[in-house]
């Protein structure tokens, strides 16, 4: 499959996802916004754990570090959206990098609990400090810090747009990434490291790479979640917020670039569904867990890659 | 002069002694073979060399430089490569890929940060021309028969482009006609690469090595030209079982 | 009160959280010991044990020593029997492999809990202690049920320490956690072992809830802290190591009790987090924990 393929395709779908906005009504239009940031952060996740082999617990952190890096200025000291989003990247990137300088030494279930330790600090520090944060309660961004180069995040246009924007940004740079050299290190680790070290790579740098780079997607997302819907809580850190991404990716597909947009699109109107039908639509995401690692641990396009296409990437 | 050298080297397991305090050396340009019975430490001798296993003493030294204390990958981009006994490759991946991972991370460094270009290309070509694989660029890993894994795993040591290059029974599982094809590649990559190759089939040490060493219970049994080893009593009672 | 009778009290407060800790904990202990998987749904078990405790108390008429009694007979069975036949559905087909089993047993853990509060409510119910005894110090009244509880747990250790260890099916299990191929070639039906410590292992944690809810209560999402807390204390014991776990039981349950007395057990519970992420990165067999093998 020849690289302009690839690219136009992808291109394609961020047209398609722009142009739904005016296709679907007001309120799945603002849903579609909220998928899209959950997709953003989706796609980080796939960074670490589809392409590379890192099954973190803990990514929840890097979401809420990135939506109270944004929302705390914001709120405390007037930050606007703009300073307020550089921040929130630069959380999720620096609390990866340093959660990865020890979680990297374990692999496999270690990892896995590491993770999940250090997510849970980062969790109940936002409770010990609720003075600042808010705690469970958490806190409304006000409306100053809810604008950018004038328009307010608020009304449903500019809200989408940015919601649209950031994620059409981390969805070609993940297909940049993943087609680059590095991106076939990544695959490396994941597939065989001990193979790759005596290729002449350190798998502790590439995958600490990958972690930060994998944070700086789920702390973007996760400012973006605080700006544009104009709320920060400590329930972000729990750990639902880092089954949720797993879940949007292996029901898209671990791996693939699109994967978790799709992932994130239908768990989220399946929730949506489900939740007009009955209370316990919670029991869904859990028998949706368990029914993917039994019968389709692939995913969507992980079947798609394997029966249709080989080339996807 | 030697390229690799190696002076007491040993590694315990528990009470075994797998490698024993063996000194080593391998000279510019040439094939030598390292044998012995099974268990006998060939493997972990070599994994003390490439840094799979950390040496417990002794000093590793390639062309001059300590490396005793260096990362394996550090010690590959420096020139050393290995080639698993147990077939060791990215079974998820296509042999292009394979290849392309070893050119692009070993010695020379080649290729764009997009992960294409024309000198990665030609160089996966050249690696994969060398075993008879070029036509099977495409294929993922994991389908190919168990010897074309036998030769992709020798494909992606040349890839490193190294300066010694260390092969771990590379023809266990080739079929008689690539076992000739391989003899000739070997004797075909001096004297711009070394070569350290653990073999049991006898006639493709006797027939490729310049030099023989013979491992015994982790030491240094013998060494010497193959009618040296050949003629040797201690090596006929030990291993060949004469 | 002064300092001296207060810190009896943490200290006794203490040992009824490590009694109840040791319980829960070796139920995960076991499992990773023998299956090495970790069970994260581990806390919905104990959950369930104690949900299933009100039931059996509100149905059982008589005493409450009665029903009680009912309760630690019934909730074990019903618990460990769920647990087995999800192992016998789940992680089974999964072939055990470590990661998939978490991203499983994290999906059973949503469907049970949201099972519980669909059908018991999003209410905390009290149940009945089995009897109304206090001990009475010079300094304060005591629990003496609480004392039931510490005894009651040591009772069940030492008897799954002799399970474990004099019985033949205890020595079964201990053959498949050296190594399973082994055991299998000499005729033990691994499946079957699998099975049966997967549903001891939920037992143990249904009886740890047993014991606990006539003074904590039963409520759908009370299995979060137990989980984190076993987790602690089974990684902070050494990962399968049954002496270990015991012992870092202790340790963390009389050190919660004394600290939350003087300190936030928010910041307790933040250290504690962090220690067992770096007893994982940098000792990981443990700190108390003997290598088992
Ligand atoms: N990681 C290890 N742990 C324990 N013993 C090992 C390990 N690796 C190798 N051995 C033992 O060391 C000895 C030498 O093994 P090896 O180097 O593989 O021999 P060879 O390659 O010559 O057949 C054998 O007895 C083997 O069982
Ligand atoms: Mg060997």
């Amino acid at each position: 499959m020849s690289g302009a393929k690839v690219w136009a395709l992808h291109l394609a779908v961020l047209v398609a996802l722009f142009a739904a906005q005016y296709l679907l009504p007001p309120y799945h239009a603002t849903n579609l916004a909220r998928v899209l940031v959950l997709a953003l952060f989706a796609m980080g996740y796939n960074l670490a754990f589809g392409y590379t082999g890192l099954l973190s617990l803990g990514h929840a952190l890097f979401f809420a570090g990135g939506m109270f890096a944004a929302g705390l200025p914001a709120y405390h000291f007037g930050f606007s959206a703009g300073p307020a989003l550089i921040l929130s990247l630069l959380g999720g990137g620096v609390l990866a990098g340093a959660v990865g300088l020890f979680a990297l030494r374990t692999a496999g279930v270690s990892f896995m609990i590491v993770t999940l330790m250090f997510a849970q600090a980062g969790y109940l520090t936002l409770i010990y400090f609720n003075a600042w944060t808010g705690g469970d309660q958490g806190f409304a961004v006000p409306a100053s810090g809810r604008s950018l180069f004038g328009f307010a995040l608020s009304s449903d246009g500019p809200r989408f747009a940015v919601a649209w924007g950031l994620f059409a940004l981390g969805f070609l740079v993940c297909l940049a990434l993943v087609r680059s050299r590095f991106g076939r290190v990544m695959v490396a680790m994941r597939e065989n490291e001990e193979r790759s070290r005596l290729l002449g790579y350190n798998p502790f740098v590439v995958k600490l790479i990958v972690l930060v780079i994998s944070g700086l997607y789920a702390g973007l997302a996760g400012g973006a979640w605080a700006l544009l819907f104009g709320y920060a809580g400590a329930s972000f850190a729990t750990i639902q917020y880092s089954i949720l991404p797993m879940l949007y990716v292996l029901l898209g597909g671990a791996g693939t670039v699109a994967g978790p947009v799709l992932g994130a699109a239908l768990m989220f109107w399946l929730i949506e569904l489900a939740s007009g039908l009955t209370s316990a639509w919670l029991f869904l995401v859990g028998a949706a867990l368990v029914v993917l690692v039994l019968f389709a641990p692939k995913g969507i396009l992980g079947w798609v890659r394997e029966k249709v296409w080989r080339g996807l990437p | 002069m030697s390229l690799l050298e190696a002076r007491g080297l040993t590694r315990h397991f528990g009470g075994l002694r797998a490698v024993d305090g063996v000194d080593f050396d391998l000279r510019p340009g040439e094939v030598q073979g390292l044998i012995g019975p099974n268990g006998a430490g060939k493997t972990t001798f070599v994994s003390l060399l490439s840094g799979r296993i950390p040496v417990q003493s002794g000093t590793i030294h390639l062309a001059g430089e300590d490396i005793t204390r260096l990362p394996a990958q550090a010690r590959v981009r420096k020139g050393l490569a290995y080639t698993f006994q147990i077939t060791s490759i990215f079974p998820g991946l296509t042999v292009f890929d394979n290849v392309a991972l070893a050119v692009q991370g070993g010695r020379a460094q080649i290729g764009s940060w997009r992960g294409g270009g024309a000198a990665l290309e030609a160089a996966v070509a050249a690696a994969l021309g060398q075993v008879g694989m070029a036509d099977l660029a495409g294929q993922g890993a994991g389908a190919l028969s168990y010897g074309h894994q036998r030769l992709l795993e020798v494909a992606m040591g040349l890839a490193l482009q190294p300066k010694v290059l260390i092969l771990d029974e590379p023809t266990q599982g080739l079929a008689a006609g690539e076992i000739a094809g391989f003899m000739a590649l070997v004797r075909g990559l001096v004297p711009a690469v070394s070569v350290l190759l653990i073999e049991h089939n006898m006639e493709v040490v006797m027939g490729v090595a310049d030099r023989i060493t013979v491992l015994n219970f982790g030491r240094v049994l013998a060494r010497g030209t193959p009618a040296q080893i050949s003629a040797d009593p201690a090596v006929q009672e030990a291993y060949l079982g004469a | 009160m002064s300092f001296g009778p207060f810190l009896l009290l943490a200290l006794m407060e203490g040992l009824v959280t490590a009694a109840v800790l040791a319980l829960a904990a070796s139920g995960l202990s076991l499992v990773f010991g023998v299956m090495r998987v970790v069970n994260v749904a581990h806390g919905e078990f104990y959950m369930l044990g104690a949900v299933i405790a009100w039931f059996v108390t509100t149905l059982v008429p008589g005493p409450a020593w009665a029903g009680f009694l009912v309760a630690l007979a019934v909730a074990p069975v019903a618990v460990g029997a769920l647990a087995a036949a999800a192992d016998r559905l789940v992680l089974r087909r999964l072939d055990y492999d470590p990661e998939a089993t978490i991203v499983a047993t994290i999906g059973l853990l949503y469907m049970i809990q949201q099972a519980a509060l669909s059908f018991y409510g999003p209410d905390a119910r009290p149940v009945a202690a089995p009897f109304d005894w206090r001990l009475q110090l010079p300094w304060f009244g005591y629990s003496g049920y609480k004392l039931f509880v510490v005894l009651a747990a040591a009772v069940v250790l030492l008897a799954l320490w002799l399970f474990m260890t004099r019985s033949k099916v205890g020595l079964v299990m201990r053959a498949t956690q050296v190594d399973r191929d082994v055991a299998q070639a000499f005729g033990i039906d691994v499946d079957l072992v699998y099975m049966a410590v997967f549903g001891i292992g939920a037992a143990l944690a249904a009886v740890a809830a047993v014991l606990i809810v006539p003074i904590q209560q039963a409520h759908y999402l009370m299995g979060h802290d137990p989980l984190l807390l076993s987790f602690i204390v089974v990684i902070i014991g050494g990962l399968g190591s049954l002496r270990g776990t015991v012992v870092a039981a202790l340790v963390i349950g009389l050190s919660d009790g004394v600290i939350s007395m003087f300190f936030s057990p928010t910041l307790a519970k933040i250290l504690a987090t962090l220690l067992v992420a770096l007893v994982l990165v940098f000792r990981p067999q443990g700190l108390f924990g003997v290598r088992d093998r």
